[in-house]
């Protein structure tokens, strides 16, 4: 489903003197579906620079990032703007560390976004969404809050809620139980392990060694 | 897919000092490309180019219009071009009394571009107006008030009340979150997120608020001393900055 | 009041020391020239050199002009102002053009051939050959609406009128109804919006299809417009708010008229009045054709 072939990223920082900071040097990696792969490796070494890349979030120097989207293969970074958001909405979903929303959406809206952004009627998305959250255990008092005063665990949940309700063909994972529980890890797992049964292509870095153990297949060590 | 709009090298120039230097890019449909710089950096003149509200020294607009023909606005009779701006387009100005008519009720307002285009029947125009004031969530029992008594963020929101109701697909913004408290700020922009995606729009819009092209672009465009000096997605661009000016404007903004 | 029959006045010879009608005979050529380029495109406003009167602006300079470009040894001139004869500018208007000319003139609309006015368009209605020259104070209807000319012209000229109907719009909304009650704007043709100088609603009917030539001319603001007879005139209204004129719920108090314009006349200081027609010859027609039919009550 996804191949990276000889990923090459540095950062220049122009304003500290122009410092060039290499982090992939010739990174490659392939994923099958089904399969899910960890980034491992001590902080700093590239991990979250390889996930944001295969993402293209982060621009890569040199390489390729082949992805196969609706059944035809694509270069990602080589796709011209509209063809890569195209991509994003369908074939390469992303749980974040990060929420980032308008101030007053409720958690429900925010979370059934990228399934509107597919042209899917807002009530079925929110079903969809409703329940999501009640597998992840989320408050139902908190559906129609703005998770801008959410808590890490449940900002957490309204984020992997959003990258779950679509059917991505590939998932990358940036550390998605960081701030949960015990409990609410194991649902996270759950859904992992139910997404690879379908076939789905997974890329994660996982900080908790038994999360790592129990979903992924292989280990690409920095 | 077709391209909605198609700069093509345009230039134009303020006696000799380059107000937008040879800017291109393609914009789809539902598309929202935010354009940022600093004061100065020629990204109000480019829009106002694109507008046919300044005439420009060189390159092409070409748009293609609801029937899928493209046409290219430098070379449009005036007349057409005139109703193109009424119906297929929208332009919200950064001050909203710029953009509306101060002087007569909210309905009007409304109304006006429906009577630019014939319609002559008083009660049809109130029930648009009722309608399209909800959309923006304006309560109805404002519409025959004055935009004088309105809020800054409802007058803002009224200005786009009056551009959507003759459906248009392309809708050019100069800092419409320029004077509004963040409270409202946020109001505006989920209003217009959602706009964007029920009623399929495309917007160029322009601001030096990295916050609001986070939340609201898809695609991002830098310029500084009228070029473009980075474009990408609008997170490529913001988490991936290129250019040390890109650089130093995420750099110096306080929650990017 | 009299009753007794206007006779038209008897030509005199016309003031030495001026040349006939005032102006000279290129500036009438010129705003002949005006008159038929307005004639030409019907609601059209066509700028000319407004040249200084012996008057003040605002008391009729352009509709003086007009009259006087068009005026001829033959013709027989009405001057009427608010529909009346005898008010200090019809008769000082009517004065001048005697003493320029040495014409006749008359208060009789089916005797005159020229009708100047300020504010009506006679009850009596016009006939083929006779010319209606109005006094407009301010001719572009677009100007409360896009005060910049450049941009006025160019909405008339791409027939952008939208924004005309937002005052319309605002009316309705506040009152009801349509409230403009003078200087009601009209389409000319199908074309052009024109401002048919402050005349009350109740007359623009009067200007569709009428047989007579209507000419405007604006002495302030330099610019003729026409109607040619029988033009097609339609005043600005919705589907669903159709134009309509004003009623009275009273006749004429002298002369007992149903369907005519008619002025509020207060009495005395104890809140009195009454309302009577507001065009003069007309009444008095009627007030003397009612003694011949009608025996007198001593």
């Amino acid at each position: 489903m996804l191949r990276a072939e000889g990923l090459y990223k540095s950062f220049v920082l122009h304003h500290q003197g122009g410092a060039c900071i290499p982090v992939l040097e010739g990174v490659s990696l392939t994923v099958q579906a089904g399969e899910c792969v960890a980034l491992q490796g001590p902080s700093g070494s590239g991990k979250s620079t390889l996930m944001r890349s295969l993402y293209a979030n982060y621009r890569i120097d040199r390489g390729s990032i082949w992805v196969n989207h609706q059944g035809d293969w694509v270069d990602l970074p080589q796709l011209p703007p509209h063809q890569m958001l195209e991509v994003r909405q369908h074939t390469v979903g992303y749980v974040s560390q990060f929420l980032r929303v308008i101030p007053r959406v409720p958690a429900l809206e925010v979370a059934a976004e990228p399934l509107m952004d597919l042209g899917i009627a807002p009530e079925i998305a929110y079903d969809k969404i409703r329940l999501l959250f009640t597998q992840l255990n989320l408050p139902e008092r908190l559906w129609q809050l703005s998770p801008t005063t959410f808590s890490g665990g449940e900002k957490q949940r309204v984020n992997i809620a959003r990258a779950f309700s679509v059917n991505y063909p590939i998932l990358l994972l940036d550390e998605p139980t960081s701030a949960l529980d015990a409990a609410n890890r194991d649902v996270v797992m759950q859904l992992i392990e139910a997404r690879k049964a379908q076939g789905c292509a997974m890329v994660g870095i996982f900080h908790d060694d038994e999360v790592r153990e129990r979903v992924c297949d292989r280990v690409l060590q920095f | 897919m077709q391209p909605l709009l198609t700069i093509d090298n345009l230039s134009k120039t303020y006696n000799s000092i380059y107000a937008c230097d040879r800017i291109s890019f393609d914009l789809y449909p539902g598309q929202v490309l935010g354009i940022i710089g600093e004061s100065g950096s020629g990204k109000s003149t480019l829009l106002n180019a694109i507008a046919g509200h300044i005439p420009v020294d060189a390159g092409e607009i070409v748009y293609c219009d609801r029937s899928g023909q493209p046409i290219n606005l430098r070379t449009l009779p005036e007349v057409h071009h005139r109703k193109l701006m009424k119906t297929e387009w929208g332009f919200v100005q950064q001050n909203p009394r710029d953009g509306l008519r101060m002087t007569v009720t909210a309905g009007a307002n409304i109304g006006e571009r429906l009577l630019d285009v014939g319609e002559r029947h008083y009660g049809n125009i109130r029930s648009e107006a009722i309608e399209w004031l909800s959309q923006v969530e304006i309560p109805h029992s404002r519409m025959d008030d004055l935009p004088s008594t309105f809020s800054g963020g409802m007058q803002q929101r009224l200005q786009l009340a009056r551009i959507l109701v003759t459906q248009p697909r392309l809708v050019l913004m100069d800092e419409p979150t320029g004077g509004l408290d963040v409270s409202v700020q946020a109001k505006l922009l989920d209003l217009m997120r959602s706009l964007v995606r029920t009623l399929h729009l495309s917007v160029i819009l322009v601001t030096h608020d990295i916050g609001v092209v986070r939340l609201l672009a898809h695609r991002l465009m830098v310029m500084q001393n009228g070029q473009v000096v980075e474009t990408g997605l609008t997170d490529q661009v913001l988490d991936d900055p290129h250019h040390p000016y890109t650089q130093q404007l995420v750099s110096a903004t306080l929650m990017p | 009041m009299t009753l007794s029959p206007q006779l038209p006045s008897s030509p005199a010879l016309p003031e030495p020391g001026f040349n006939f009608a005032y102006l000279d005979e290129q500036t009438k050529r010129s705003i002949r020239r005006a008159a038929l380029k307005a004639v030409a495109i019907p609601g059209h406003q066509i700028p000319f050199s407004s040249r200084e009167m012996p008057m003040s602006y605002g008391w009729g300079t352009g509709g003086v002009q007009v009259t006087a470009s068009v005026i001829g040894q033959m013709d027989t001139l009405k001057v009427i102002d608010q529909g009346a004869d005898d008010t200090t500018n019809a008769v000082n208007i009517r004065r001048f053009f005697r003493k320029v000319c040495g014409i006749n003139t008359t208060e009789r609309t089916e005797e005159a051939t020229l009708i100047q006015t300020r504010h009506r368009i006679p009850e009596t209605p016009l006939r083929e050959g006779q010319i209606m020259v109005y006094q407009v104070p301010m001719p572009e209807p677009l100007y409360f609406i896009e005060p910049s000319r450049t941009e006025a012209n160019k909405m008339h000229a791409l027939e952008e009128y939208g924004p005309v109907y937002v005052r319309l719009y605002e009316d309705i909304t506040r009152f009801g109804h349509i409230a403009m009650a003078y200087d009601y704007p009209v389409m000319v043709n199908d074309r052009y919006l024109m401002k048919p100088s402050p005349i009350p609603r109740f007359d623009n009917p009067k200007l569709h299809m009428n047989p007579a030539l209507q000419l405007f001319g604006a002495g302030r603001e330099k610019r003729i417009y026409a109607l040619p007879p029988y033009t097609k005139v339609k005043s600005l209204d919705f589907e669903d708010h159709p134009f309509t004129v004003e009623t009275w719920d009273q006749p004429c108090e002298f002369c007992g008229a149903t369907d005519t314009y008619l002025d509020e006349v207060v009495t005395d200081d104890q809140g009195s009045r009454l309302w009577i027609c507001s065009d003069t010859d007309y009444c008095n027609q009627r007030q003397q054709n009612n003694h011949l039919l009608t025996p007198t009550l001593s």
